[in-house]
């Protein structure tokens, strides 16, 4: 595996955050590298959010250095600072917010045009362009509340690429959803990952986590206390809470390849 | 649901509105019929109620005008951050929302004075413009307060997903907050707004020549019992005309709301 400095896209160094007196992450070590795709997993309430939402300036830790693509993240200190560094890492929660008063169309043209500047005529090209990718073309005049979850977390994907990002985060984006309505997301974001794009994906697909991972990280308790290749990891773990773990939870979720598309 | 259910209400509804639309103008038609010398009286002052009546609708759509504008703003400034901005703001809703129309009304006629100086001119400052203040100054109270809530009812969630696209605070309030608070507070603004327009009656007590005012000066005039009546009922009616139909919408947009 390549880990050289030029390579890596998301490093964390000994990220300390507390919320108030709970200490949340207790000395996070992490280096993503450009165009892969590194899977968190880990019991809930262990710090995976926590994570995520510091590589793009959500919160910020109290010690550590966080570098995203040679920005120093945690020495941000302007709001204008952090507004610049969202527009390169794209984030996708579990619970979809598309924003209800606007189309599906909207949506995904509302940040490029008011954010980049992109004029509406370009800006709508790439969104149904992106909408085809999440293949919902159809879909571009609807309003979010006429979709189902599996449809509306498409949009949500598709409104984060709008933004042209370096990398995506995804937080444990099929946990909300119908069972029958995970499988075309994990599609979608099967694609964007055999595309090339840069991916932290937080989530309990242990298979997907396991198809899709160049690396597979194990938190718990605000630590990272096992990572390594998918096989590592879910077939020959040292660590026996990470084997407890991954064989309690691998039967949850299978990948329903393109059901539903 | 059945068919009766459905019909019940409308025709409850209908009843009212009938009452309202129907039976006064009725009433004093059928009265002015009846007694035509009274009926001639009344024709003759129509037009003065008319122009007293235009004064009511002027001042509620300036004051609505007025108040919708502030009370937007304070509403957003209730929920800045900098306390020395928000302090004072939270204070103003305090005080006015709880406050009656009538004694503001007193207050700005004879608080601000009759004419005021801009660059060495004079210009008159009259009484309905007061009450319009009078009146702006509660609708500006209740509005930041709807408005306030309004944007505390649309989920965090929606705040984390406009940041995390990139929007700053003030974007994220005009682009995508705001514009989810609008279908929340319109039914409870158009309650403000019946409010406001019935307050404007209020104004005849500091010598507004509006409706009320209008009808005391046509029945002192007169001096006829019967017609002293007649021409509150008319000013009922017309305020009736006025309210009921936004009354009515209003409950029709919050049924639709509570539906959806
Ligand atoms: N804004 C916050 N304020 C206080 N505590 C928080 C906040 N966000 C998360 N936490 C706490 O931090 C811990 C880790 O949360 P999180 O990163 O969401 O875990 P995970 O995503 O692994 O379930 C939890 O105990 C949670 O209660
Ligand atoms: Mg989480």
């Amino acid at each position: 595996m390549n880990i050289s400095a030029d390579n890596a896209i998301v490093r964390l160094e000994d990220v300390h955050l507390s919320f108030g007196q709970t200490e949340v992450l207790k000395g996070i070590d992490l280096t993503v590298n450009r165009g892969d795709a590194v899977s968190i997993i880990g019991p809930s309430g262990s710090g995976k959010s926590t994570i995520l939402r510091c590589i793009n300036a959500l919160v910020q830790p109290q010690s550590g250095r966080i570098t995203v693509n040679r920005t120093r993240v945690d020495q941000l200190t302007r709001e204008s600072e952090r507004i610049a560094l969202r527009k390169r890492v794209g984030i996708v929660f579990q619970q979809y917010n598309l924003f209800p008063h606007l189309t599906v169309l909207d949506n995904i043209v509302l940040a490029p045009t008011r954010i980049l500047g992109t004029d509406r005529r370009e800006a709508e090209k790439l969104a149904r362009e992106l909408l085809e990718k999440v293949r919902l073309a159809e879909k571009a005049n609807a309003y979010p509340g006429q979709l189902s979850g599996g449809q509306q977390q498409r949009v949500a994907i598709a409104r984060a690429l709008a933004m042209k990002p370096e990398l995506v985060l995804f937080d444990e984006v099929t946990s909300a959803l119908d069972p029958e309505t995970v499988g075309e997301v994990l599609w979608v974001i099967r694609d964007l990952i055999r595309d090339g794009m840069t991916s932290i994906l937080v989530t309990h697909e242990m298979r997907f986590a396991e198809e899709i991972s160049d690396t597979v990280v194990f938190t718990e308790n605000g630590r990272i206390i096992d990572q390594g290749s998918p096989e590592q990891i879910f077939h020959s773990a040292d660590n026996p809470r990470v084997r407890q773990f991954v064989s309690g939870l691998s039967g949850r979720g299978p990948v329903r390849d393109g059901e539903g598309i | 649901m059945t068919a009766a259910t459905l019909f019940q209400p409308r025709r409850s509804s209908k009843i009212l509105r009938n009452v309202g639309f129907v039976a006064l103008p009725l009433l004093v038609l059928v009265w002015s019929l009846a007694d035509l010398t009274l009926g001639r009286e009344l024709l003759e002052w129509i037009p003065y109620l008319a122009s007293g009546f235009a004064m009511n609708i002027l001042i509620a759509l300036c004051a609505m005008v007025l108040g919708t504008l502030v009370g937007v703003l304070f509403g957003i400034l209730e929920l800045v951050p900098y306390r020395l901005l928000r302090y004072p703001v939270v204070a103003y809703v305090q005080i006015f929302r709880n406050a009656p129309h009538l004694v503001l009304i007193f207050a700005t006629t004879y608080i601000f004075p009759f004419e005021i100086v801009v660059f060495g001119n004079y210009l008159p400052f009259p009484d309905w413009v007061k009450a319009v203040i009078g009146l702006a100054i509660p609708a500006s109270a209740y509005i930041a307060e709807i408005t306030r809530g309004a944007i505390l009812s649309i989920p965090t969630t929606q705040w984390e997903a406009a940041k995390g696209l990139g929007f700053s605070r003030n974007q994220t309030l005009r682009r995508i907050i705001l514009p989810q608070c609008l279908r929340r507070s319109l039914p409870p603004w158009m309650n403000v707004a019946a409010s406001i327009t019935m307050g404007t009656a209020l104004a005849s007590l500091v010598g507004v020549h509006e409706l009320l005012h209008a009808a005391t000066d046509a029945s002192t005039a007169v001096r006829r019992l019967d017609f002293t009546v007649i021409a509150y009922i008319v000013v009922m009616a017309a305020f009736f005309t006025l309210c009921y139909p936004i009354a009515r919408l209003t409950r029709r947009l919050e049924r639709r709301f509570n539906a959806a």
